[in-house]
């Protein structure tokens, strides 16, 4: 048993830098747990991307659910993401809003006019000010409100079919079921 | 060797010399970028914004704290709390508006609850447990009749392994 316990030992450091890796893979380690989960999502009144002088608010939002899509053109992985919410936005179930994150409006529209837009509604957000009360800390990131304008879901990231697939599908699912 | 090899060798290092001192100039450009001009009120300000940022962390880049970092979450974060500042919050009220948006992660210094008692004491626990290890052996060797000596002296045997 003693000259086993130096091995044993090992073993429990080897299984606890197993756990580690696999943990690492598993989970985004730079993805931050929101605070705003299943609390109402924060107050917000944002011009619309293609006509600025019009403004849309939290409360113009309330009534039904949405995906709140935080993007922008110089985000990289936005393009990743993009083709997959295109094919998925007819058949997600709830409207899909582009939140354009600290973006020039010029650079922004040209970004869609190449990608197409699946989007059902833009707002903009040149300062990232209000993106600060959502936790917002990079693009991509995506918030699904229901319909009383209470954040369900958060996802930081692209969109992959694989996230779509195991995420945000069930999490719309379970959202549409509660509350019809 | 002749001495003219040693010549003409010498503007390659000089050339060299030359570009790590325009490597060690962008350095400091590039750290002089994440400090833009705020205009504090006075210097104890000043003070406690670098003092305040220094506890905070990048959510971005997350082993930076907010005043080193250079993303562009963390400018915006610096300009919010300097405008938190200027509207008379206090420190823990700036924390309290960071954490509820971006939740402890935000914070360098963990605060003590539940979810984070491994981390306060699993190191003391550790040790502990290292230290009862060690404990054992000793009374154990003890028990057996072993003097410190013959441990000294058996220890490079080969016979415990």
């Amino acid at each position: 048993m003693n000259r086993l316990l130096p091995f044993i030992g090992f073993m429990l450091l080897v299984g606890l830098f197993g756990f580690g890796i696999w943990w690492n893979t598993r989970h985004d380690p730079n993805a931050i747990p929101t605070p705003l989960l299943n609390k109402p999502a924060p107050a917000f009144n944002l011009p619309k991307l293609y006509e600025p002088t019009q403004t849309v608010s939290k409360a113009d939002l309330l009534g039904q659910p949405y995906l709140l899509n935080v993007f922008a053109s110089w985000c990289i992985e936005c393009g990743v993401e993009h083709p997959v919410l295109t094919a998925a936005a007819p058949s997600l179930g709830v409207k899909l809003v582009g939140y354009n994150y600290k973006d020039a409006p010029a650079d922004a529209k040209a970004w869609l006019a190449a990608h197409g837009s699946p989007y059902a509604l833009l707002i903009a957000d040149e300062s990232g000010q209000t993106a600060i009360d959502f936790g917002v800390y990079g693009a991509p990131e995506s918030f699904l409100v229901d319909a009383k304008g209470v954040i369900r879901f958060k996802h930081i990231g692209p969109i992959t079919p694989d996230v779509l697939a195991t995420k945000v599908k069930p999490a719309i699912a379970a959202m549409l079921k509660e509350t019809p | 060797m002749k001495p003219g090899i040693g010549y003409r060798a010498s503007p390659a290092r000089g050339l060299l010399f030359a570009f790590f001192i325009a490597l060690l100039t962008c350095a400091g450009i590039a750290h002089a970028q994440a400090i833009e001009p705020m205009s504090f009120t006075d210097h104890t300000q000043e003070l406690r914004f670098q003092h305040l940022t220094h506890q905070l962390r990048c959510p971005m880049c997350q082993n930076e704290t907010l005043a080193d970092s250079n993303a562009p979450i963390a400018r915006d974060l610096r300009n919010q709390i300097f405008k938190l500042m200027q509207q008379g919050k206090s420190d823990e009220e700036i924390k309290q508006y960071l954490v509820a948006r971006y939740s402890n992660y935000i914070l360098y210094d963990p605060p003590l609850k539940p979810g984070t008692v491994l981390l306060w004491f699993g190191p003391l626990a550790i040790l502990l447990a290292g230290a009862g290890v060690v404990l054992v052996a000793i009374r154990k060797r003890r028990r057996e009749g072993v003097d410190t000596k013959t441990v000294g002296d058996s220890a490079d045997n080969g016979e415990d392994w």
